[in-house]
């Protein structure tokens, strides 16, 4: 038997709706007791005592889109460095995108991924299959052999499907399934050759621009399907107010429907490209202030259930180019926390409502284990230090790509330690 | 000529747009441009002022005039002038812009000329080099050399920059010439106007305190200068506008729209015309056409930055 007593934490536990100060008991990789009332319970003999006065202790977070190079781009990132990378930033699972090389649309690459998470990486990976064979737009995948094998959603991953009706065509199939589908939508005519926000500064860097509406039209066309196929849908990476308007609605009228947004688009806005940084070339693109302070408060009413590093480790071949011809993309595993506990520290989202983003939420969709701290659930948890102050340093990532649009940022919250069904796989140095 | 001592130092190592220069940077450049308009008009043109000193053109995009004009202004200084012609060139092989730039940087020139159809890759390029950059153009971003030789153009025929209605006529989606020339002449105190289909305007254009409007007649009315901007070939035919026929009846400069400006309005044009399609003939080549001239100012902003970019007096300030 091993036993970790976590003694005096501030627990949140959204699926609770709790937010107290108690104790946590992790018995065998199973919490076994959890809140105020497993204060001064005493532990089992031998069991680990960590006092946890004035730090957090959230469930595991659980990152819904996270893009990986292997197979096919290991010199990016590796399935065990991104494991790393996550276990450094208080992630305990996460969903990989079936962008690699070969396309994860197949039950052997599912099985290749579990495998290599297996033997390779301490965190719970969790393959998405893309949803159209060699992420093409035209011929679905098995969806249903592929569940089987271990695929938690079906995903485009960097694509976007084109045709109306091979989309309403997954979603119908995929009902029968049970299968969510998660979907970045990017109308490619309309955002043509744009690499950043149609506006005023884009226009001053003489870079085209994406419009809005490039993200909102076949998302509206998604939603509709949604409602016509009663199929679950979860629109994954949202930048603009008018998507997160076109998700209020699509709830009010009872379609199933989740939505997700990267938390760079909370966090910044288009003036942080600067003079053509090109590790602020994302995807979608930072939008203008008004944007992200329309996603902030879909975050906060619950309009976007989901927040995601949207982490997508590039090399310097790919990024030290001019802007236009710069992959798109930011790592962000190690700082998914902290940038979102910028906006507990602000006052702009309550702590429950945060956790339920990064971590409940997508359990729930995506059907994951973890997600919560109460008794009998997997012992999946991370400590937080919610005041330490920190400066993001490159040398200092894990990850093996350090394409990071938080370099020098000044954060305030930091993981201690994170654990995975009961094994500690992170703890912070100065925590150890 | 003025010697080069009595110009005030140019505080920039770099010319990489019209963006974040002072009135006062304009100044000196226009200054030691009208100075180097002199040494091109007389018998010997060659000064020594660059001897010793080496200039790379690198060319991305095919460019016949501007890259001659800032081979001849190297030429006419003394500076040794080396063109790099890309489509021969080992980036067809795939090599990035940064190691051109760092291979051509450790031949130890003085001077960078870049053009490059990418925006921000001269002030890229200007981070991996050890001399002085001048875009020469570098998407949709800018082109500072001809946003000067417009105003050197100007200030020459009407004797200032402030308070000239400059009407900006054409392709400005497109356009660095525009957004060069809309930074320097706003900062300059002109009142400035956008005249273009709805289809060639940027996003945002709108919010940047000009004019914008879709008639010519309107545009034009009582201007000082008129300014016209290529429209690329590709982009006639059903993109941005259905055709060079229509586009012409609505936006191409031709003696009758011309009228609205005021009598001794002078008419632009960057080069290379598409006659027929932005600018008619009789006017191209009319009394009000300047057009020659601003190739003429072209080779002397050139000199002038360069000069100005390579003053001895910084050495003498490193050396120090």
């Amino acid at each position: 038997m091993s036993a970790s007593l976590f003694e005096r934490a501030r627990i949140v536990d959204p699926l609770r709706g709790l937010d107290e100060t108690g104790s946590v008991l992790v018995v065998d990789g199973k919490i076994t007791a959890s809140g105020a009332d497993a204060l001064n319970q005493g532990a089992p003999e031998g069991a680990t005592r960590i006092d946890c006065a004035n730090k957090l202790l959230v469930p595991g977070l659980i990152d819904s889109w996270v893009f990986i190079g292997e197979p096919g781009g290991e010199h990016r990132e590796t399935i065990a460095s991104a494991g790393k990378a996550a276990a450094a930033g208080g992630v305990t699972s996460l969903v990989m995108m079936p962008d690699t090389n070969p396309v994860i649309d197949d039950v052997a690459l599912v099985e290749f991924v579990l495998r290599t998470a297996r033997a390779s990486a301490e965190i719970n990976i969790h393959p998405a299959a893309s949803v159209t064979k060699g992420l093409e737009g035209r011929e679905l995948t098995e969806f249903g052999l592929l569940k089987q094998a271990g695929a938690v959603a079906f995903a485009e991953g960097r694509h976007s499907i084109r045709s109306s009706l091979v989309m309403r065509r997954a979603l119908t199939y995929a009902r029968d399934f049970d299968a969510v589908v998660a979907h970045q939508t990017t109308d490619a005519d309309l955002a043509a050759d744009g690499v950043m926000n149609e506006g005023l500064y884009g226009t001053w860097l003489g870079l085209p621009g994406i419009p809005r509406e490039a993200e909102l039209l076949p998302l509206e066309r998604d939603l509709s399907l949604a409602r016509l196929t009663g199929a679950k849908y979860h629109a994954a990476k949202l930048s603009t107010a008018l998507s997160a308007d076109a998700i209020r609605r699509a709830k009010q009228d009872g379609a199933d429907v989740t939505a997700g947004a990267a938390i760079a688009n909370l966090s910044l806005n288009e003036n942080d490209v600067g003079e053509y940084r090109t590790f602020f070339k994302l995807d979608p693109p930072l939008r203008a202030e008004e944007d992200r302070q329309a996603m902030i408060e879909a975050l906060r009413d619950g309009t976007i259930d989901i927040l995601v590093s949207s982490h997508d480790p590039q090399d310097v071949d790919t990024k030290r180019l001019p802007f236009a011809d710069a992959e798109a993309g930011a790592i962000g595993l190690e700082t998914l926390l902290a940038a979102a506990l910028r906006l507990y520290h602000s006052g702009e989202v309550p702590l429950l409502r945060l956790v339920d983003a990064l971590s409940t939420a997508p359990a729930r969709r995506f059907g994951l284990e973890g997600g919560t701290l109460r008794p009998t659930a997997v012992a999946n948890l991370a400590l937080i230090d919610l005041d330490e102050p920190w400066i993001v340093r490159e040398e200092a990532l894990l990850s093996r790509s350090k394409n990071t649009c938080f370099e020098g940022a000044r954060m305030q919250g930091r993981v201690l330690q994170t654990m995975v069904a009961g094994r500690t796989v992170f703890q912070a140095e100065s925590y150890r | 000529m003025t010697a080069a001592h009595d110009f005030p130092l140019y505080p920039h190592r770099h010319l990489l747009g019209i963006r974040g220069l002072s009135p006062a940077d304009i100044e000196i450049l226009l200054a030691r441009a009208d100075d180097a308009v002199s040494l091109s008009r007389q018998q010997d043109k060659k000064s020594s002022a660059l001897r010793g000193r080496t200039q790379i053109n690198l060319f991305y995009e095919a460019s016949t005039r501007t890259q001659a004009s800032f081979e001849l202004a190297g030429k006419r200084l003394g500076a040794d002038v080396m063109n790099m012609s890309v489509a021969s060139s080992s980036v067809k092989k795939g090599e990035t812009l940064i190691d051109t730039a760092i291979t051509l940087n450790a031949m130890r020139p003085d001077i960078l000329v870049i053009r490059h159809h990418s925006a921000g890759a001269a002030a890229l390029l200007s981070q991996k080099v050890g001399c002085s950059v001048v875009n020469a153009g570098d998407g949709a971003h800018e082109h500072p050399t001809q946003a000067l030789l417009d105003a050197l153009t100007i200030k020459r025929a009407k004797g200032r920059l402030a308070r000239l209605t400059v009407a900006i006529c054409g392709d400005v989606l497109h356009s660095r010439v525009a957004r060069s020339n809309l930074i320097l002449l706003g900062a300059m105190g002109a009142r400035l106007r956008i005249v273009a289909p709805s289809t060639l305007l940027p996003a945002g254009i709108r919010e940047m305190g000009v004019e914008v409007t879709n008639s010519m007649a309107e545009g034009l009315r009582d201007a000082d200068v008129v300014m016209m901007l290529r429209l690329q070939r590709e982009r006639m035919a059903g993109s941005f506008v259905p055709s060079s026929r229509e586009y012409f009846r609505y936006f191409g400069l031709d003696k009758e729209k011309l009228k609205a400006a005021k009598d001794d309005c002078l008419v632009m044009h960057p080069g290379p015309m598409n006659r027929g399609v932005e600018i008619s003939s009789a006017v191209a080549d009319g009394p009000q056409s300047v057009i020659q001239e601003q190739v003429e100012m072209g080779v002397a902003v050139r000199m002038a930055v360069m000069q100005a970019l390579l003053d001895p007096r910084r050495n003498d300030e490193i050396a120090a």
